[in-house]
C-alpha cells in the first residue's frame, strides 16, 4: 500500500449533502447512488488493493445528463472520476473521497451500424464484446480484444487506448476509433471525427484516446468494424531456452510473416495454465510460443508450413499445430486464463511494460533476478510480437510485507523496461499504479508539455485528478 | 530572409528560443516540396530540417525505424527495402501534383500525416508513427512515445504532432513501425461501372474477409463508367486464393481483368500521388475525406454546380476533385457538400492569392476551434511556429 492519494478537500466533504442534492436535481433518483452500502460497489476497480469511497455515484443515461452533471461539478469545484465497467488494472477508475464517480455503463446501446461503410456508432457504455456481438450476424467484429472484453466498456477502452492479443495485425483502440462525442468539464459537448478517416485539423481524437479520463467524458463513439477472417488456427512451439524462443520470433518476423497473434509463456506460466485449463501445453520446456495465423484452410496450411520451417533450426522440443476447433480453443483457453489461473495459486500483481523484442532474453533473466531478490516468484506471459510483457509477480497477502515487496519488484521491473528502451505501460494505462514512476520515462520538460495540454481541457484539475501525473510538480498552463 | 538549418536538436532549441524571445515568426520546413500547400503565411525567417539527416535506428526484427526529420523519404524507403520492409501507410509523393522539386522528408510525412491507398488497411502515417522528438515554441526539446509499438504511457502527443503542419513544434526525429513488403501484388480491375456501382463493388470487396489493401475508382471523362481497382497483397498462394474468391464474390460485375507487375504498380502510384489529375494544368485540386458510402453524393453535389473532375480512393472515402481555380476555387460548394454529407475538404492546390483568401482546411466547430487555440498556445505561446499555416491565428 505504497501509493498515496491527495488529501481530500475538507470543504468539499463538508458540502456533501448540498452536492448530492444538486446532483439529485439533474438525474432520476435511481441514477444517483448515495448510501454507503451501494457506493461500496464503486470504491475500487481491477486494482483491488486500493479502495476509496466516493462522495456519490451518478449513472446518467444521456449525453445531456452527462453535460448537466459535469457543468454542475465545474461550477461547484467537485472532482469527477469517470468510470466504465471498473476493470482497470492500473487503478484508472479508483475514486477519491472528495470526488463523485460518473459511470457511463447505462449508456450501452448500438446507435447505428453501416456494413457498407464498415463503421458502428455506439454509446460509450457498451461492452467491447457487445460491439462484436452486434455485428457478428454479418460476419463482422470489432478488432481490439483486451482479455476483459466481456466486461470492459468502449469508454474505458478509449480512456486507456486498450490493446489485446491480436493487435499485431489489427492495431489497438486508437487505430480503430473514428470519432467520439465528448463532454467537456464545463458541459460543452464536442463532436470529434466521424464516419470518415483522419482529422480535419489537429488530431484531437488521437489525444483523447488514452487520456485516462482526464480530458473529458466520452458518451458516444464511432469505431471501425471489420469482416472476420475465414478461419484461424494456432500452433504451439516449446523451447529449451528463452533465447531460442526469442530468436524464433525474430526469424518469423524477419521472414515477412506477421501472425495475427504471437504469444510467449515461460515455464511457471505454462505450468499454472496447464494445471487449470488442460490445454496440452508441454511441461518440460522453458518457453512456449503460441503462433496464430488467419485465412482460408489453404492459406493457413501454407503459412504454418512456413512457420514450422522457420522454427526448426531453433530445435523446438515440441511443435504442435492445432488439428481441430477443440484443440484451438484449448490452446487459447490456457493463455487467456493466465491471470485467473495464477490467481488460484497465489495473489499477484500484473505488470504491463513494453520492451524492444530483441531485449527479451536479457529482460527475462533480470526479471527473474529481481523477483528472487525479494523472495517472490514470477510467471511471465507476453505479447511477443510487440514486446508487451505481463510478468505476474506472485505473493501471499497474508504474509505481512509481501504485497509491498511485490509492488517494489514490479517497480524495479518497469524501470528495467524503460532502461532497455521500452515503456512503463503497453496497454493497461498509468492510473495510480504507475503514476509515480512517470519521471523514469519522461523528464520534467516532457511531463510539463503533457500537463500544459491537459490544462487546456481541465485547467482546474477536476477530472480524474489523482491519476497519471506525479502529485508533486503539477501545473495547468 | 534568414534560413536556419540546425545541425541537431540542441541547435534547433537555441534558434527557436531566440525567435520566441524576439517574436520572430518562423516558417517551419523540410526541403520545401510542399511549400505551395496550406495557407500562405508571412514569416520573418525559416527553420529547415534539411541538415538533420540520417537513420538513427533500424531493427528489422522489431519492425521499427527512426530517422532524423530531414532524412529523405526515399532514403528511408531504400533502407527498408534492402531488408524486404516498407512504410505500411504508403506515403503519397506530392511533387507531381504541386509541380515542385527536391527531396521530400520523413519529417514532413509525420508533420502532415501523409498516407496513400493502403491507409484503409494499414492505417495512416499517424497510426504507424510511434515516437517523436521535437522542439516546441518555447525552444524546449520534448519527446513523446518511443521505439516500441505498444505504449500508452502518458498523453499521446505523437498523435497531436502528426498532422499539425509544424504549428506545434519542429520535429527533430521520428520513429515509425514498419511492415514486411508483400511478396506479390495483384489488382482486380472492373470496367464500365458508374460511381455508385463502383463504390458498391468496393464496399463488397472491403467487407469481404480477403484483406483488400487498395480500393479506388477512376471515372471515365465521359462519365459513362470507368476503372474500379481492387488490390490484394501478400504471399503468392494467399493472393491467388483470395483473387479467385474475390472474382467469385463480384461476378455480377462483368468485364474484369487482373493487372500485375510494373503496370499495376504504376497505376497505384498514380492513384497514390493523385497524378490521375495532374494533366489538368492550372486547375485547383481538393482532397475530401468522407464516409465511403457518401463519396458519390459528395461528387454529385460538386458536379451539379462546378466543372469538376474526380476520382476515388479508400473505397470511396477519399475524393480527389479538380475544380476551376478562379473565384473561390469551388470552396463554397465543397464545404456545402461536407456539411451535408459529413467529412472534411482540404484545398491542396490553388494559386497563392486564392489560398490566402479562404479556408484551406475545413473550418472547425467553435468548440473544436477553442481546443485548437488552447493546444497551440500550450506548445507555442508566442505563436512563432508556422503561424497561420493551418488556420488564421493558429
Amino acid at each position: 500500500m505504497t501509493i498515496a492519494f491527495p488529501k481530500p478537500d475538507q470543504a468539499v466533504l463538508a458540502r456533501r449533502r448540498e452536492i448530492v442534492d444538486g446532483l439529485g436535481r439533474l438525474v432520476a433518483s435511481e441514477a444517483l447512488i448515495v448510501s454507503e452500502d451501494e457506493r461500496r460497489a464503486f470504491e475500487t476497480d481491477g486494482l483491488t488493493a486500493y479502495r476509496q469511497m466516493p462522495l456519490a455515484v451518478v449513472l446518467p443515461s444521456t449525453t445531456e445528463e452527462v453535460s448537466a452533471i459535469l457543468r454542475f461539478c465545474h461550477q461547484h469545484g467537485v472532482k469527477v472520476v469517470p468510470r466504465g465497467a471498473g476493470t482497470s488494472l492500473c487503478g484508472g477508475a479508483i475514486p477519491q473521497e472528495d470526488a463523485i464517480v460518473l459511470g457511463v455503463a447505462k449508456m450501452n446501446r448500438v446507435l447505428d451500424v453501416s456494413f457498407e461503410g464498415r463503421t458502428a456508432r455506439v454509446q460509450a457504455g457498451i461492452t467491447n464484446l457487445g460491439i462484436s456481438q452486434a455485428v457478428a450476424h454479418e460476419g463482422f467484429f470489432y478488432a481490439p480484444d483486451p482479455s476483459s472484453q466481456l466486461a470492459c466498456t468502449i469508454a474505458g477502452n478509449i480512456a486507456m487506448n486498450s490493446g489485446g492479443a491480436h493487435c499485431l495485425k489489427y492495431g489497438v483502440t486508437t487505430n480503430n476509433l473514428l470519432g467520439v462525442t465528448m463532454v467537456m468539464l464545463d458541459g460543452t459537448v464536442v463532436e470529434i471525427g466521424g464516419e470518415h478517416l483522419d482529422a480535419a485539423g489537429y488530431d484531437i481524437l488521437g489525444l483523447v484516446c488514452g487520456s485516462e479520463g482526464q480530458l473529458g467524458v466520452v458518451t458516444e463513439a464511432v469505431v471501425r468494424i471489420l469482416r472476420a477472417a475465414e478461419g484461424a488456427r494456432p500452433a504451439l512451439f516449446g523451447f529449451e531456452k528463452a533465447e531460442d524462443a526469442g530468436a524464433c520470433v525474430a526469424a518469423i518476423i524477419g521472414a515477412g510473416i506477421i501472425p495475427v497473434a504471437l504469444e510467449y509463456m515461460d515455464k511457471p506460466a505454462i505450468q499454472i495454465c496447464e494445471a487449470f485449463a488442460h490445454a496440452g501445453y508441454p511441461l518440460d520446456v522453458e518457453a512456449m510460443l503460441i503462433v496464430e495465423v488467419e485465412g482460408s484452410d489453404q492459406e493457413i496450411d501454407d503459412m504454418l508450413r512456413r512457420i514450422v520451417a522457420i522454427a526448426e533450426p531453433f530445435k523446438p522440443k515440441t511443435m504442435k499445430v492445432s488439428q481441430s476447433e477443440a484443440e484451438s480453443a484449448a490452446i487459447w483457453k490456457g493463455r487467456k486464463s493466465a491471470f485467473g489461473a495464477t490467481g488460484r495459486v497465489a495473489d499477484y500483481i500484473c505488470m504491463d511494460g513494453t520492451i524492444p523484442t530483441g531485449q527479451l532474453p536479457y529482460v527475462l533473466k533480470r526479471i527473474d533476478e529481481i523477483v528472487k531478490s525479494y523472495g517472490l516468484g514470477v510467471a511471465n506471459v507476453f505479447h511477443a510480437g510487440d514486446g508487451n510483457l505481463h510478468p505476474l509477480v506472485m505473493f501471499n497477502t497474508n504474509v505481512p510485507g509481501e504485497m509491498e515487496k511485490a509492488e517494489k519488484a514490479g517497480e524495479d521491473i518497469l524501470r528495467l523496461c524503460v532502461e532497455v528502451g521500452g515503456c512503463l505501460t503497453g496497454e493497461h494505462g498509468v492510473g495510480i499504479e504507475k503514476r509515480d514512476l512517470m519521471t523514469h520515462q519522461f523528464n520534467p520538460i516532457d511531463l510539463e508539455q503533457q500537463m500544459r495540454v491537459r490544462g487546456v481541457f481541465d485547467p482546474g484539475w477536476l477530472l480524474n485528478p489523482a491519476k497519471v501525473f506525479p502529485l508533486e510538480g503539477r501545473f495547468a498552463a | 530572409m534568414t534560413i536556419h538549418t540546425p545541425r541537431d536538436e540542441q541547435d534547433a532549441s537555441i534558434i527557436i528560443r531566440d525567435a520566441a524571445d524576439k517574436g520572430t515568426l518562423l516558417n517551419v520546413s523540410g526541403n520545401g516540396t510542399k511549400a505551395p500547400m496550406g495557407r500562405p503565411n508571412q514569416t520573418d525567417a525559416s527553420i529547415s530540417s534539411a541538415a538533420m539527416t540520417g537513420i538513427t535506428l533500424y531493427e528489422p526484427a522489431e519492425l521499427v525505424i527512426s530517422a532524423r526529420s530531414g532524412t529523405p523519404v526515399l532514403e528511408v524507403m531504400r533502407v527498408l527495402a534492402a531488408k524486404g520492409q516498407e512504410l505500411p501507410f504508403e506515403p503519397m509523393d506530392y511533387r507531381s501534383l504541386l509541380g515542385t522539386k527536391g527531396d521530400p522528408t520523413i519529417g514532413a510525412v509525420a508533420a502532415m500525416n501523409i498516407s496513400g491507398p493502403r491507409r484503409i488497411m494499414a492505417g495512416a502515417a499517424r497510426d504507424s508513427l510511434i515516437g517523436v522528438r521535437f522542439v516546441n515554441g518555447r525552444g524546449e526539446a520534448v519527446k513523446s512515445g518511443g521505439r516500441v509499438m505498444k505504449n500508452v504511457t502518458g498523453l499521446d502527443l505523437v498523435k497531436l504532432m502528426a498532422g499539425s503542419w509544424g504549428t506545434l513544434g519542429f520535429l527533430t526525429e521520428v520513429t515509425f513501425k514498419v511492415l514486411p513488403k508483400p511478396e506479390r501484388m495483384a489488382t482486380l480491375v472492373i470496367r464500365g461501372l458508374d460511381d455508385r456501382q463502383a463504390i458498391e463493388a468496393l464496399s463488397m470487396a472491403l467487407g469481404s474477409p480477403f484483406d483488400v489493401t487498395g480500393a479506388a475508382h477512376i471515372p471515365d471523362r465521359d462519365r459513362r463508367g470507368g476503372s474500379t481497382l481492387i488490390r490484394l497483397e501478400g504471399f503468392r498462394v494467399s493472393v491467388d486464393y483470395r483473387m479467385n474468391e474475390l472474382k467469385r464474390l463480384l461476378k455480377r460485375f462483368r468485364f474484369m481483368d487482373i493487372l500485375e507487375g510494373n503496370g499495376a504498380e504504376a497505376l497505384w502510384q498514380s492513384v497514390r500521388d493523385a497524378s490521375v489529375l495532374t494533366d489538368q494544368g492550372g486547375r485547383a485540386v481538393w482532397r475530401v475525406s468522407t464516409a465511403p458510402t457518401k463519396g458519390p453524393d459528395v461528387a454529385a453535389h460538386v458536379a451539379q454546380s462546378l466543372d469538376a473532375q474526380w476520382f476515388y480512393d479508400w473505397g470511396g472515402g477519399l475524393l480527389w476533385i479538380s475544380t476551376p481555380a478562379d473565384g473561390d476555387a469551388g470552396a463554397s460548394i465543397l464545404r456545402e457538400a461536407t456539411r451535408t454529407y459529413g467529412g472534411h475538404a482540404t484545398l491542396v492546390r490553388a494559386p497563392t492569392e486564392v489560398r490566402s483568401t479562404l479556408d484551406v482546411f475545413e473550418p472547425q466547430t467553435d468548440a473544436l476551434m477553442t481546443l485548437t487555440r488552447g493546444i497551440k498556445a500550450s506548445f507555442d505561446p508566442a505563436g512563432i511556429l508556422n503561424p497561420g499555416r493551418m488556420y488564421a491565428g493558429i
